[in-house]
């Protein structure tokens, strides 16, 4: 047996042609407001949930819609729904209402 | 020049038409050991240019300077020497054979236009260090583009072509350039940084199809630092076979680099990548040939591929030359110049696809 010191790393990339969109997509068709996004953060800066656990509210909603579901469901658990986030949205967009929603459809995953 | 577009003239170079001073690589004579010695008979005995094979020059150090060891005023002396010793030998054509070189010489010589006061500073080092003057070459280029520039003369002279032997289809050629060949300074290489010509050019000439493939301009993942330590050799694996698994679709027959980087790691991981995994990317399931520019214009020139030194390749080439139709004699292939066996290696399953094999190594 080769001793090779070394794995071959697994990418990070998102690779979109890969992924199953169709919860995404079924998600934005029920708050088309979440593609007015600007992906600045606001939101997780002022995160409660975040402040005191690795919950990052524009990460998880990044990747649930390029694809990426493992996982959204328990991260999104760690919202206490206090929705500060919603009050500094600059476009307005319900950010509590994405994290119940987010939890419906991708229970499962 | 077969592209038409206007815009494609910002994209040339200018590449000296014959007397060169010839600067080898530190590792390409051994990963590719026939390599350098193809070049210069190439061009002494087929294209009958003049070629200076200085055994004075050193390494440029490039290596040692990636990885922050070498600093920048020792790798610039290290730097101005090879142009003196340039200079002294009456030339003023540099050809520099590694890709790292090439981008080093680059940037050194577009610092030195940037900032001339770090070019006094290294005349003041190479002559406390050597007492040696020197004069900036005329013109550099890599020796990739030297074959590019004379691909049309060596067409001409070819004895195969990269052609299927027995189908007639042209053969498919994925091309992969080095990072530092242009990605660094575009205007240093044939065609630029988004659209390097210069191996393309060779395969179009000779006869292939050039593979255009979604991850083709992505690097093969030597990036030094990344291959040097051990244990972070995975990132460097993992970035040749985001390459692999994006070519293998179309079914390449050969790779052809012009970085000695570069040829080695397609070649090498592709062994790695098929002992841990036991995953091939090749046709009937054995890896895909990597070859340098000169291996491929020697096979096009009618050399014996075991002359040039294809013996030493990780991936097997006989599935190439059999494409090709090259006449080789396969019990040669591990004799080395006077007949003596010089050792073969052991059998790998990038080589010899067997469901045994796999299933050995990978439970």
């Amino acid at each position: 047996m080769i001793q090779w010191g070394y794995t071959i790393n697994q990418p990070r990339a998102v690779n979109l042609d890969r992924n199953d969109l169709t919860a995404a997509r079924r998600i934005i068709r029920q708050m088309p407001e979440l593609q007015a996004c600007i992906a600045c953060g606001s939101c997780t800066a002022t995160c409660t949930a975040g402040n005191l656990t690795q919950f990052n509210f524009r990460k998880v909603h990044t990747l649930v819609r390029r694809g990426e579901y493992e996982g959204a469901y328990e991260e999104m658990n760690k919202c206490m729904l206090c929705g500060k986030c919603r009050l500094v949205c600059p476009r307005g967009i319900n950010t509590r209402g994405v994290v119940m929603l987010i939890k419906r459809e991708l229970g499962e995953y | 020049m077969s592209m038409k577009r206007n815009s494609w003239k910002e994209y040339q170079k200018e590449i000296a038409e014959d007397h060169y001073y010839y600067a080898r690589s530190c590792i390409r004579q051994n990963f590719f050991p026939g390599s350098e010695a193809a070049f210069l008979r190439i061009l002494q005995e087929n294209l009958s240019k003049d070629i200076f094979d200085d055994p004075r020059h050193t390494s440029c150090t490039g290596i040692g300077y990636h990885s922050d060891i070498v600093p920048l005023e020792t790798i610039m002396t290290v730097v101005a020497r090879q142009f003196s010793l340039m200079n002294a030998a009456g030339y003023e054509n540099f050809a520099s054979s590694c890709i790292t070189s090439f981008g080093i010489y680059t940037e050194i010589l577009e610092t030195w236009n940037e900032f001339p006061e770090t070019e006094e500073r290294t005349r003041e080092n190479l002559w406390k260090a050597t007492k040696r003057e020197f004069v900036k070459p005329k013109n550099l280029a890599h020796t990739s583009d030297i074959i590019f520039h004379f691909r049309e003369e060596i067409a001409r002279q070819a004895k195969y072509r990269l052609v299927n032997a027995r189908t007639g289809e042209p053969l498919k050629g994925v091309e992969h350039i080095g990072c530092h060949y242009a990605k660094i300074f575009p205007k240093s290489g044939v065609g630029g940084a988004e659209f390097p010509y210069v191996l393309a050019g060779m395969i179009e000439s000779w006869g292939g199809e050039v593979v255009d493939y979604p991850e083709r301009r992505h690097c093969c993942g030597f990036g030094f630092r990344n291959y040097l330590v051990q244990a972070n050799r995975g990132y460097s694996v993992a970035n040749s076979q985001k390459k692999f698994e994006s070519m293998a679709p179309y079914k390449p027959d050969f790779i052809v680099c012009n970085c000695p980087g570069c040829t080695m790691f397609l070649d090498k991981w592709q062994y790695t990548i098929a002992e841990m995994e036991g995953t091939t990317y090749g046709q009937d399931g054995i890896g895909i040939p990597v070859l340098t520019y000169e291996e491929l214009a020697g096979l096009v020139l009618g050399y014996d591929p075991w002359d040039l030194g294809m013996q030493m390749h990780q991936v097997n080439v006989e599935p190439l030359l059999d494409k090709m139709g090259v006449r080789y004699d396969p019990e040669a292939k591990y004799l080395g110049k006077n007949g003596k066996f010089i050792g073969a290696p052991r059998e790998a399953a990038v080589n010899c696809f067997s469901g045994e094999r796999l299933y050995r190594i990978q439970r």
